[in-house]
């Protein structure tokens, strides 16, 4: 008898869909407020058919105001519902932020332990051609926040099972899904229950002489990275963080301090992101152990560009990475 | 609505205009007690938003609702929060930084928030608790209860955003809210005629929301005018807008000299006090003895502030997240 889990290949849209139905069948506290998420069943088409299923109270189409629209999900929370923020381009969190960052994150702080199950979706990433207001990642602006945990799929699997996570946990999360991968397709495990717990690295592929670091869209583009360069000699090992606040330090700092190198990969562009963060804690931490000067791999510091192959002029390609890595020797 | 009928009397027994009487009061000498200590060697480590003067909207307007209804207060909130039934002796706790506080004493005045009586918290924001307010509703609305929000805010906020997209909001959707705004004639450090243009009850008529504008300083009109608008958003006819007019007694901020106003105007609001005027239709040996029980209720809650430890550096890490 097998003992290896069956997968099915899943789009990546496709892995968000079946979470919010297996999370809204399993508990009614869970709603879902956004533009457009009911009766047109969501920009994307990934919420058709749950305003069918559910009702139009818990799959609410609001009007396009979206500091109240994340009030929501705050006041929401705050009397007994599981809300679901639905943010339909990523960008449109900076009409929100009073909501997200002063009031949702620091909700437990100001009631001393009251629980606030937020989540909240937001759509990030230059992956259509959208322009400089429709595609930019902003996520290390949240990283920055106490009392916020933010994550970041790679992938259908993690699509799924962060975002049920997500729903699950007794404080805001921000999950961060990425427009560019929407209609790729991965591997997802066919289990009853698929959780992927929040605050958990995932080593994409073992290695011994340079750690990447990636996250988002060029997680995949850093596999295919490693596979090149591992015909050249150099075993590159993969960690996509999946959570990027808090940081799964043990995890990376750990194959960092082993490798003695690191490269990041990220969408968001370099000045004080995510990508920095980590170089500056390999920097802390393993000082003694490093190699070579850490270095992100980022778009240059420009605005998004609508046309696509402006769009992928701009963004690292998998050999941006492998570069990248064979300059560390 | 005559008092012997009003589902306010509390649970002590004492009839409704009495009771609101008393909860006014104590809102007068809470604020009058932190006030002077704001000044004292042991003072208030954080700043001090007074409501002195506006008494009537919070005790009219939350003397009878439930505990399991909701409110959202502002900067200048401790009276919502002392309507709404927090207990004077924490609050004091928190506002002078100490440990007993309801946020560990690490909050102080704009932070105050208390979901288990309701209280989702006073507010650092202008038009922060809006957004709130309107979720809360929703959150009711969908748990098919008959519970309803009261949402506090200052003219100010007023010229908001999100004043407007939750008015709208909550008319679309027939919320259970009441949106209260507490016109105190003063916006931070000036008059109105640099922040509101109209008159904001009228506001409501163009989301099809019902503008009603009272005497915030007549804790009568105020009671009838919310006990209302409540009675409509628990029969799920939707939201109301009322505006309530009263007069903020002191400056922006504890401190605040208030420059932007004149002695004549200060002395003709304040002839407007809202708690002498409750004390007029009231019996003389009642209202002492209301008032004793006040001042008892407020040299206790002091006294266990002063008792309490002051909040050190281990209050920093807590309650920040359930799980690392």
């Amino acid at each position: 008898m097998s003992t290896e889990t069956a997968v099915k290949a899943t789009k990546y849209w496709q892995g968000i869909s079946q979470a919010l139905v297996e999370e809204m069948e399993r508990d009614e506290r869970v709603v879902l407020v956004g533009e457009d998420v009911g009766r047109a069943g969501g920009p994307y088409g990934l919420t058709r058919g749950l305003q069918d299923r559910f009702g139009d109270t818990r799959v609410r189409d609001t009007p396009i105001s979206e500091a109240v629209l994340m009030g929501l999900g705050v006041g929401g929370g705050a009397v007994g519902l599981r809300p679901i923020v639905e943010v339909m381009f990523f960008d449109f969190a900076m009409l929100m932020m009073d909501q997200i960052v002063n009031q949702a994150a620091k909700y437990r702080y100001f009631t001393a332990g009251h629980a606030l199950p937020l989540t909240i979706r937001a759509m990030c990433g230059a992956g259509g051609h959208n322009g400089a207001q429709h595609s930019q990642n902003i996520e290390a602006w949240f990283c920055a926040v106490p009392g916020l945990k933010v994550v970041m799929p790679s992938n259908a699997r993690d699509a799924k099972g962060l975002l049920k996570s997500a729903v699950r946990d007794d404080d805001p999360v921000l999950v961060i899904e990425t427009l560019g991968l929407l209609r790729d397709k991965f591997d997802v495990p066919q289990v009853d229950d698929l959780l992927i717990p929040i605050g958990v690295a995932d080593v994409r592929r073992a290695g011994d002489d340079v750690t990447v670091v990636a996250t988002g869209r060029m997680v995949d583009r850093a596999v295919a990275a490693a596979e090149t360069l591992a015909e050249e000699g150099i075993s590159v090992e993969v960690i996509d963080p999946r959570t990027i606040a808090p940081l799964d330090t043990d995890t990376i700092l750990g194959s960092v301090a082993r490798t003695g190198r690191l490269v990041v990969a990220q969408e968001a562009l370099a000045p004080c992101s995510v990508g920095s963060e980590i170089c500056a804690l390999a920097v802390e931490q393993c000082f003694a152990e490093l190699k070579a000067a850490p270095v992100r791999v980022t778009p240059p510091f420009v605005n998004v560009p609508t046309p696509l192959p402006l769009v992928e002029a701009r963004v690292p390609q998998a050999d941006t990475i492998a570069d990248a890595v064979r300059a560390q020797f | 609505m005559s008092d012997s009928d009003s589902p306010g009397a509390r649970p002590d027994g004492a009839p409704s205009a009495l009771s609101r009487y008393r909860a006014m009061q104590l809102c007068r000498r809470f604020e009058e007690t932190v006030h002077e200590r704001f000044h004292s060697d042991e003072g208030v480590p954080g700043p001090l938003h007074l409501a002195i003067g506006q008494e009537a909207v919070a005790v009219g307007a939350c003397h009878d609702l439930r505990p399991t209804d909701v409110i959202t207060s502002t900067h200048r909130g401790h009276h919502h929060c002392l309507a709404k039934g927090a207990r004077p002796d924490r609050m004091m706790a928190e506002l002078l930084g100490r440990r007993t506080g309801y946020s560990h004493g690490r909050g102080g005045s704009m932070h105050v928030a208390i979901p288990e009586i309701g209280l989702l918290g006073t507010n650092g924001i202008v038009g922060g608790g809006i957004p709130i307010a309107t979720g809360a509703a929703y959150g009711l609305q969908v748990q098919e209860r008959d519970d309803v929000v009261i949402c506090f805010f200052g003219e100010g906020a007023s010229a908001e955003g999100v004043f407007h997209e939750a008015l709208n909001l909550a008319a679309l959707w027939k919320l259970p809210i009441v949106f209260l705004c507490e016109n105190n004639q003063y916006v931070e450090l000036a008059a109105q005629d640099l922040h509101v243009a109209g008159e904001i009850w009228k506001r409501g008529a163009g989301y099809d929301v019902p503008g009603v504008h009272v005497d915030g300083n007549d804790i009568d009109a105020v009671t009838a005018a919310v006990d209302a608008a409540v009675a409509r958003a628990r029969a799920g006819e939707g939201p109301t807008l009322i505006e309530a007019l009263t007069f903020r007694w002191f400056g922006h901020y504890a401190g605040d000299k208030a420059a932007f106003r004149t002695d004549e105007e200060v002395e003709t609001g304040r002839a407007g006090d809202p708690v002498a005027r409750a004390r007029q239709a009231l019996d003389p040996a009642e209202v002492a003895a209301a008032d004793a029980a006040v001042e008892a209720e407020i040299a206790a809650a002091l006294e266990f502030a002063l008792a309490s430890p002051i909040s050190g550096a281990d209050v920093l890490y807590l309650d920040h997240q359930a799980t690392a």
